[in-house]
């Protein structure tokens, strides 16, 4: 029988909640083809992270645990999966769509042979077979696109896809003996500077709080205790970033993170197509802003116009003092 | 040292965009630009150039005959020494294809470091510098944000997810730019006199011994997602709080 292959990331041990949204587009894929699925994990000391993944009903989980897997560089990990998905006769490779995803299975398609799709957002049927939906033109379009190819690859964006649930049930843990021959990926993991937060991920926030270049070099004075109250993530618009206001992690968009909370306040962003593409999904969102023209009002459910650096603090407040 | 540069054109992401009637691809009479992330690889390139000796630099483009005219007066007309122009249509080419052409005219150049953009803003697929880094069996490093030349590795740093990293990859490498690597400059007047001159060669696809030119990937429909509905303005801050509390029940 047919196989999906999904690849699972994961950070100091825990499964990044992105994967579990992978999960549940091959429960989707294999609900309209029989498929199953099993799940891959690569990396170093790895077991902790397999074994939270037996309960979602993966026909295996594969384990590639080696000293060469340690940071996941694209040539290296790219053929150990390959490696994998030959190996147990996987016709579809997914990962979520983050940086991660993106850099590493295009590598898998070209040694598999097989076409791919970035940054899925859902499963469609077309006249010329099951095809996938993805955003185009900075999510100003949506195209249905159809792999021609047997094996297909892709990544699915993690906003369009709840993460799949634990369904209880125990995968087998199966060790896969990678051959990732460093050396001849000529790449060299030199260093890694991360964000250090004790807030929830963006992908992973109900709440998130988002400012824009309009808060200069008080974007944390504004942007941290409206946060603090709501246990939300903190995002930015690139301009910001750019401005170096805020770290690049931070940014939502067409060329940053893609996020849809339950809430999402951006404050003091324009709302440009490209900011847009990352967070229209969102469920509520609220915008503030000085200037009642701009762009971002057309998809805010509540707007209120006003100068940031009083009416934040005043909603931060007050909101402080009705959560006691 | 020899650097390929990316030079593509795309259709204005902020223009309206007007599906085609056989709903593949979008109609004419939309305002082309250089895509974003070119200009980045483009203004990479010209870094490396002014920075030391024998750098030349070749910009590569595909697409359409309008491409050419890009290739000139966004690339040449920036600095780039010449150019090469790949006919194709593009609604029927996916990533890999335009990889797989890529690695065509990197086998008949040679060149030590490939620089392209890390997406093309209108099928973002953010796929050709990995596949084409794949096929040629080279190393990648993509989203850079900055690129340091040292010996014969180039150190660059990446923005991913979670932070910044730094890797080094051995030339000869693929490297796609991302927003942050540089403010790519304007064409000076002089630089569009000479890029009137510089070589600009014309290439079929059949010129480039490929297997075959069929892409893997096929748009079937394009549509226009349905647009969110503008909500209310709320008067001050006791409004909103009472909206969210009361209305959307999320605070
Ligand atoms: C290829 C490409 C990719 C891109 N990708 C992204 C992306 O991923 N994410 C992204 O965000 N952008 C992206 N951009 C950039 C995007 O086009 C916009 O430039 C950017 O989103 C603008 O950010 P901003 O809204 O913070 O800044 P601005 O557009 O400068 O807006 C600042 C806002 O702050 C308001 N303001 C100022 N002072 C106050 C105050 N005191 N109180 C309240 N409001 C105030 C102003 O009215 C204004 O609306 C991309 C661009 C390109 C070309
Ligand atoms: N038609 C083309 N001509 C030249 N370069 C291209 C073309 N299509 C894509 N590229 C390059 O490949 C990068 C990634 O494209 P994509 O993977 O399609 O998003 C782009 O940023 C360009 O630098």
């Amino acid at each position: 029988m047919s196989k999906i292959l999904i690849v699972a990331e994961h950070d100091k041990g825990i499964v990044k909640k992105v994967s579990l949204s992978a999960v549940a587009f091959a429960r989707q894929w294999a609900a309209k083809t029989g498929m199953s699925y099993d799940i891959a994990v690569l990396g170093q000391n790895v077991g902790p992270v397999a074994a939270a993944l037996t309960a979602y009903g993966a026909g295996a989980i594969h384990v590639a645990d080696h000293a060469d897997l340690a940071h996941p560089l694209a040539p290296t990990w790219a053929k150990v999966l390959a490696d994998l998905a030959l190996d147990i006769g996987a016709d579809v490779v997914v990962a979520a769509a983050t940086t991660l995803g993106k850099d590493i299975l295009p590598r898998v398609a070209v040694r598999l042979e097989a076409g791919m799709a970035s940054d899925v957002i859902g499963i469609v049927q077309t006249k010329e077979g099951l095809g996938l939906r993805r955003p185009m033109w900075a999510g100003n379009l949506v195209g249905d696109v159809i792999i021609t190819t047997d094996t297909k690859v892709l990544t699915v964006r993690a906003a369009a896809f709840d993460a799949a649930e634990a369904t209880g049930g125990n995968s087998p843990i199966k060790a896969f003996a990678a051959q990732p021959d460093a050396a001849k990926s000529r790449t060299r993991f030199v260093s890694f500077d991360g964000v250090q937060s004790t807030r929830p991920d963006l992908a992973e926030a109900a709440v998130i709080v988002a400012g824009g270049r309009g808060l200069k070099d008080k974007f944390n004075a504004v942007t941290e205790p409206l946060a603090d109250v709501l246990g939300a993530a903190i995002g930015a618009s690139r301009a910001a970033v750019d401005d170096g206001f805020a770290p690049n992690d931070y940014q939502i968009g067409q060329t940053g993170k893609v996020v849809a909370p339950q809430l999402y306040f951006a404050i003091a962003i324009s709302g440009a197509v490209q900011h847009l593409a990352g967070m229209k999904n969102s469920k509520v969102i609220v915008a503030i802003n000085k200037n009642g023209d701009e762009p971002i009002f057309k998809v805010a459910d509540y707007g209120l116009v006003a100068d940031a650096f009083s009416a934040v603090p005043e909603l931060t407040q007050k909101l402080k003092a009705l959560r006691g | 040292m020899k650097i390929l540069v990316s030079a593509k054109r795309v259709s204005d992401p902020n223009a309206r965009l007007q599906v085609a009637k056989d709903g593949k691809w979008i109609e004419g009479d939309v305002e082309y630009v250089m895509n974003y992330f070119c200009e980045n690889a483009i203004e990479c390139a010209l870094q490396i150039a002014e920075s030391q000796d024998g750098v030349e630099t070749v910009a590569v483009g595909i697409g359409d005959e309008d491409t050419a005219r890009f290739i000139r007066q966004g690339a040449l007309a920036r600095g780039i020494d010449r150019g090469i122009y790949v006919a194709a249509e593009e609604s029927e080419i996916d990533s890999d294809l335009i990889a797989r052409i890529y690695e065509g005219v990197v086998h008949r150049e040679r060149p030590d470091i490939v620089l392209i953009g890390k997406q093309a803003v209108d099928g973002d697929s953010n796929q050709v510098g990995q596949l084409l880094a794949e096929y040629l069996g080279w190393p990648q490093a993509t989203f850079a944000s900055k690129v340091e030349l040292q010996g014969d590795e180039a150190i660059v740093t990446r923005e991913v997810d979670g932070g910044l990293e730094v890797i080094a990859v051995s030339l000869p490498c693929v490297i796609t730019a991302d927003l942050r690597l540089n403010e790519p400059r304007y064409a000076s007047l002089a630089g569009i006199m000479k890029a009137k001159k510089k070589p600009l060669e014309e290439l079929e696809i059949d010129d480039l011994d490929l297997d075959d030119a069929d892409p893997k990937v096929k748009v079937v429909a394009l549509s226009t997602p349905s647009g969110r509905k503008a909500g209310v303005l709320v008067k001050d801050v006791d409004e909103l709080i009472a909206k969210l509390r009361g209305e959307a029940r999320v605070v």
